[in-house]
């Protein structure tokens, strides 16, 4: 049996590839045999370049995509099982890149109401789960606004308040900050922590941002359909040429201690924090 | 062609209830040659601000000029003017329309009423310049991975060989490397051919490594103008509207309030790395 939220063994993803008249030259393999486990509760952080296979990992964890070999379980459930969908996807609420899509309502509340009220849920407890939602990203004064009056990481955050009232028990979020400016991509993120540390919800970020994933417990990079390197952020942060070559980079404060220590300055590998720097110069003078 | 912008404002709406001012009073002089970040929040008014300098908006008031000649002045050729100030919109990739890559590079100067010959030598030193490889000169632009789309959505700009170009925010969604790749080539075409280039970017560490000045929006109206030293100088007045500076100016910041011999200007890694080492060698300890 499975142990944690997501759970993954040999899984594959193949498509077939199409000319111009619609028949298959190929297949392709977006995702090529993949072990994973999330445990419940956990923060955990997807990177790699375009085109890695990291959105299509995602889109399993909510059988957006079902495997065309190898087995994922969501909270214990297979998710090539039709008769399991129902559950799985009331199980694993997504977030996705482009504000503008999601958002339905034209009234801030009636959006995040709208999951629920697909659920069935009696509408007293609408209206509750609609409150507690906003007021775990932060959005409440603004529940009676119009969406298209908010900014691009308020309408994040109000997706994200839409996929909380349904109660998940975890949320993917793929490449949420891709087109917020630096200010939406700090309250994204902020949401997201607070609502980990209050809700035990089991988080997982897909991003190209690497300073948004220092808090995570674990990061798992991913290069052509595999998963290439895996551990806490320190672990791989470290890992500075490796990260490279798959496309990635580390954040700035890692590479100028990174530098420094290329030219001869005593620091430990893997600093992630603007303090822990500060702190480590302070050491050696 | 240098530009100059002279008191411009922008009212969107104006005398309804929606009137909304876009851009308040804004001067500057872009000398033909320079490599120019724009920063702001979201709604600072920075899109505005670049639609005005190709005609695609006209200012409410003020003039913008090329060359010392106003654009809004009667018998002005906008048609022209639009060829010699290409803008690279975000997320130029969803523009792409042609059968294969090099047709669509070719649409450009295909519509300057060039010769196919000509069309096509242009197209192919626009690919070349932006790092797109020959073999897939032929292919569908939407077979592409998102960096490649990007890159041929440039060129098709570039292919028109304009003086100035304009590019906002040209590494949003792509992975870093891919940003990078983009950066450092606009930075090279830059070097190589005197072409004007505006870049607005929501990345500190982006415009303090490539640009030469910067020019920062906020509400509307110029906050602040000069090299990305001076500007980050500033760092607590860009964090009240938004903006931060590199994370780097921050360290050096805090070193220096912890007695560390350093400047805090820098703001690129090396500047960083420089400085602290400097501080090291001066005090012996390396």
């Amino acid at each position: 049996m499975p142990a944690g939220m997501i759970h993954a063994e040999e899984l594959i993803y193949e498509y077939d590839k199409r000319d111009d008249e619609g028949n298959v030259i190929g297949s392709e393999r977006a995702i090529d045999g993949i072990d994973i486990d999330i445990p419940q509760g956990s923060f955990v952080a997807i990177l790699g370049h375009n085109g890695s296979g990291k959105s299509t990992l995602a889109k399993h964890m909510n059988a957006i995509l079902v495997p065309t070999g190898g087995t994922m379980w969501v909270d214990g459930r297979d998710t090539k099982d039709p008769a399991q969908l129902w559950d799985v996807r009331q199980t694993a609420g997504m977030v996705f890149q482009n504000p503008d899509n999601q958002i339905i309502g034209t009234v801030v509340e009636e959006d995040v109401g709208f999951g629920p009220e697909n659920l069935g849920v009696p509408t007293d407890e609408i209206w509750q789960r609609v409150e507690e939602s906003l007021k775990a990203v932060g959005m409440l004064e603004r529940r009676k606004d119009s969406p298209n009056k908010l900014s691009g990481g308020q309408k994040q955050r109000v997706a994200i308040a839409g996929v909380l009232a349904m109660e998940p028990k975890c949320i993917v979020l793929d490449e949420p900050t891709a087109m917020l400016d630096p200010n939406g991509r700090k309250e994204v993120i902020r949401a997201v922590e607070e609502l980990r540390k209050k809700k035990q919800v089991t988080v997982i970020l897909i991003t190209h941002y690497m300073e948004e994933v220092i808090d995570a417990d674990q990061v798992f990079v991913m290069d052509g359909g595999h998963i290439v390197m895996h551990g806490t952020p320190r672990e791989i942060f470290s890992r500075v040429d490796e990260l490279k070559t798959y496309r990635m980079d580390v954040p700035q404060v890692t590479m100028l201690a990174e530098e420094l220590r290329r030219q001869g300055l005593d620091l430990p590998a893997g600093i992630l924090r603007r303090e822990e720097l500060v702190e480590a110069l302070c050491r050696l003078r | 062609m240098s530009i100059a912008l002279e008191h411009v404002s922008y009212v969107y709406s104006p005398g309804t209830a929606y009137e909304k001012h876009a851009l308040k009073d804004v001067s500057f002089e872009i000398p033909q040659g320079q490599f120019v970040g724009i920063i702001g929040h979201t709604g600072s008014g920075k899109s505005t601000l670049i639609q005005h300098l190709n005609g695609l908006v006209r200012a409410t008031s003020g003039r913008v000029l090329y060359e010392g000649r106003n654009i809004y002045e009667d018998g002005y050729n906008m048609r022209e003017l639009r060829t010699r100030v290409g803008l690279v919109f975000q997320y130029p990739e969803y523009q792409l329309f042609e059968v294969d890559v090099i047709s669509d590079v070719c649409f450009g100067p295909k519509n300057q009423g060039l010769p196919q010959e000509e069309c096509e030598k242009r197209a192919r030193e626009a690919l070349e310049h932006v790092g797109f490889p020959e073999k897939y000169y032929k292919q569908s632009p939407f077979e592409l991975s998102g960096g490649q789309k990007r890159r041929v959505a440039i060129a098709g700009v570039l292919a028109m060989r304009p003086k100035v170009l304009i590019l906002d925010e040209p590494t949003a969604g792509l992975d870093p490397k891919g940003r990078d790749e983009i950066l450092d080539q606009i930075s090279e075409l830059h070097r190589k051919t005197d072409m004007t280039v505006i870049l607005v970017s929501h990345s500190m560490e982006d415009v303090a490594r490539y640009v030469e000045r910067l020019i920062v929006m906020n509400r509307g109206e110029k906050m602040l103008d000069g090299t990305p030293r001076e500007v980050f100088r500033h760092y607590k007045e860009l964090e009240k509207v938004g903006l931060a500076a590199p994370q780097v100016t921050y360290v050096m910041h805090d070193l220096k309030a912890r007695g560390f011999d350093v400047s805090p200007d820098a703001t690129t890694i090396r500047e960083a790395a420089e400085e602290i080492l400097g501080s090291f060698r001066r005090s012996g300890k390396i």
